[in-house]
């Protein structure tokens, strides 16, 4: 591992001047800590924002508010999350080991970087890693890569699952920076590689994460995670989705889904939810609108297997979402 | 108690005053320690090499086997994937904590009971992973052991007999 000096911040104030001068935040640094012993990230300055006042998890009506340092297994655990927002529970225990849950903060867990096994790998082309340098994926081993979002630079996928679940429920988050507060769509906060893959999110720099906002609702506590992998645990998505319903009537009233596994970012699936709304929730109904997800779709040379997953995953977790009625 | 960090890690960092962090105050197997570990150290360099606690094991080195599995004030964390200079004030537990007194944990003798183990390499980071599992409510059948266990991965192919020791200690915890 490269030199670099830690620091603590004792106020999101101190966290924040260090990181204009220079410092990256650190939290679980479960990706980071990886990363710099590989040399993939190399940052000369670190600051430990463990400190600071942004563990809580709440609730504010039906919403659920979790601040940015709340851990994986804390969100996970809760309660209320479990009564308002089962979705963003189950999303959370389908991710990472309950060693990684225990560490990994939930504002770093939407900045965690690609697994593309060509970013970490310092002999292959990597444009995320050293801009310019090619896409070693776009023509080798890239059976787990993204269908939607991609660009001849990169193809890696975004490999939260939480965020996956936040971007189906409308989330939102808080961050402050060094001229002040702005809270916007957790989905905003992703970009699409196009030309500059190694840009990954929409933060300004200094800018801290300071909480994610999850909408509560009907369809909120009528929603499930499906994650679909070559383990049964503990390894990351094929195909995921995030599905939320609510029905009255014997029809569609609200629906949300969002794809994790086949987007270089978490994808939310609108033209699916359209076609759904009013429709009683059978399943060929569920089919006919899963299908509309592979709109614009790209498959590379070994994820074809992704056109077929992706629509019987989405259908399949809103059968399964449905059946929480 | 003053313990010199590893050579090697800290020789080029002791150049530069800037590098230091403050004092690490850290608590292992109920016994206080005063260190000034190189900003670098993982908790599992630490421990394996600051104060000889080998017991935990240094896999993968990324985060995805837990052999180096440890419990940070009670909750179990992988050690290789946490820089030990941010964890002041905490204490940590390692499979060196287990045994009280001569006698083995119950886990620990569910695993010989089980042959929970073919080379061992992985059972102390099982056994720590596996008290975490006891205590957090997750061992209430075989699925869900194996399901909350997933983080800790065994090359000879022990698992029968690591998820039997678990259910039989669970039961009699």
């Amino acid at each position: 591992m490269l030199l670099f000096t830690l620091q603590k911040a004792g106020s999101p104030e101190d966290a924040i001047a260090a990181a204009q001068a220079g410092a990256r935040y650190i939290a679980g640094g479960t990706t980071l800590i990886d990363l710099m012993r590989e040399e993939v990230e190399r940052p000369e300055r670190l600051v430990d924002i463990n400190a600071l006042p942004l563990k809580d998890i709440r609730v504010e009506g039906e919403d659920l508010v979790f601040g940015a340092l709340a851990r994986m297994s804390e969100i996970a655990a809760h309660p209320d999350v479990l009564r308002l927002q089962p979705l963003v529970a189950e999303s959370l225990i389908e991710g990472a080991s309950p060693q990684l849950r225990n560490m990994a903060s939930i504002g770093g867990n939407l900045l965690q970087r690609v697994r593309c096994p060509y970013f970490r790998m310092h002999d292959a082309a990597c444009n995320k890693r050293q801009p310019g340098s090619g896409c070693t994926a776009l023509d080798g081993l890239n059976g787990g890569h993204a269908i939607l979002g991609t660009s001849e630079q990169c193809v890696a996928t975004h490999p939260s699952d939480v965020a996956v679940a936040f971007v189906a429920l409308d989330a939102t988050m808080r961050v402050r920076g060094p001229d002040g507060e702005r809270s916007f769509p957790v989905e905003e906060l992703f970009r699409l590689p196009g030309d500059t893959p190694h840009l990954e999110h929409t933060l300004l720099p200094g800018e801290l994460i300071l909480e994610v906002r999850v909408p509560g609702g009907a369809h909120a506590r009528q929603a499930r995670y499906l994650k679909v992998r070559d383990r049964a645990s503990y390894e990351f998505a094929l195909v995921s989705a995030a599905a939320a319903l609510e029905i009255e009537d014997g029809v569609i009233r609200t629906v949300r889904i969002a794809c994790g596994g086949v987007g270089t970012k978490p994808w939310r699936m609108r033209a699916c939810e359209q076609a759904l709304i009013g429709r009683p929730p059978d399943r060929a109904n569920l089919e006919a609108a899963a299908k509309l997800a592979l709109e614009g779709t790209r498959p590379l040379a070994h994820n074809h297997y992704k056109i077929e997953l992706l629509p019987r995953t989405i259908a399949r977790a809103l059968e399964m979402a449905g059946e929480l009625a | 108690m003053a313990v010199t960090p590893a050579v090697g890690t800290i020789s080029a960092a002791a150049q530069d005053s800037s590098t230091m962090t403050d004092t690490l105050r850290i608590s292992v197997n109920g016994t206080p320690h005063e260190l000034t570990p190189d900003p670098r150290q993982s908790l599992l360099d630490v421990l394996r090499e600051t104060l000889d606690l080998t017991g935990t094991k240094k896999g993968c080195n990324q985060g995805a086997c837990g052999a180096c599995t440890v419990l940070v004030d009670g909750k179990r964390v992988v050690s290789c994937l946490t820089l030990a200079a941010m964890h002041d004030g905490a204490e940590i537990t390692t499979i060196e904590g287990l045994a009280k007194g001569g006698e083995l944990h119950p886990l620990q003798t569910a695993f010989i009971e089980h042959d929970g183990l073919q080379c061992g390499f992985c059972t102390p980071g099982q056994i720590m992973s596996g008290v975490a599992c006891i205590a957090e409510g997750h061992a209430g059948s075989p699925e869900e052991i194996r399901f909350w266990m997933s983080g800790n991965i065994c090359r000879c192919g022990a698992y029968p007999g690591i998820v039997a020791a678990i259910t039989d200690a669970a039961e009699r915890a």
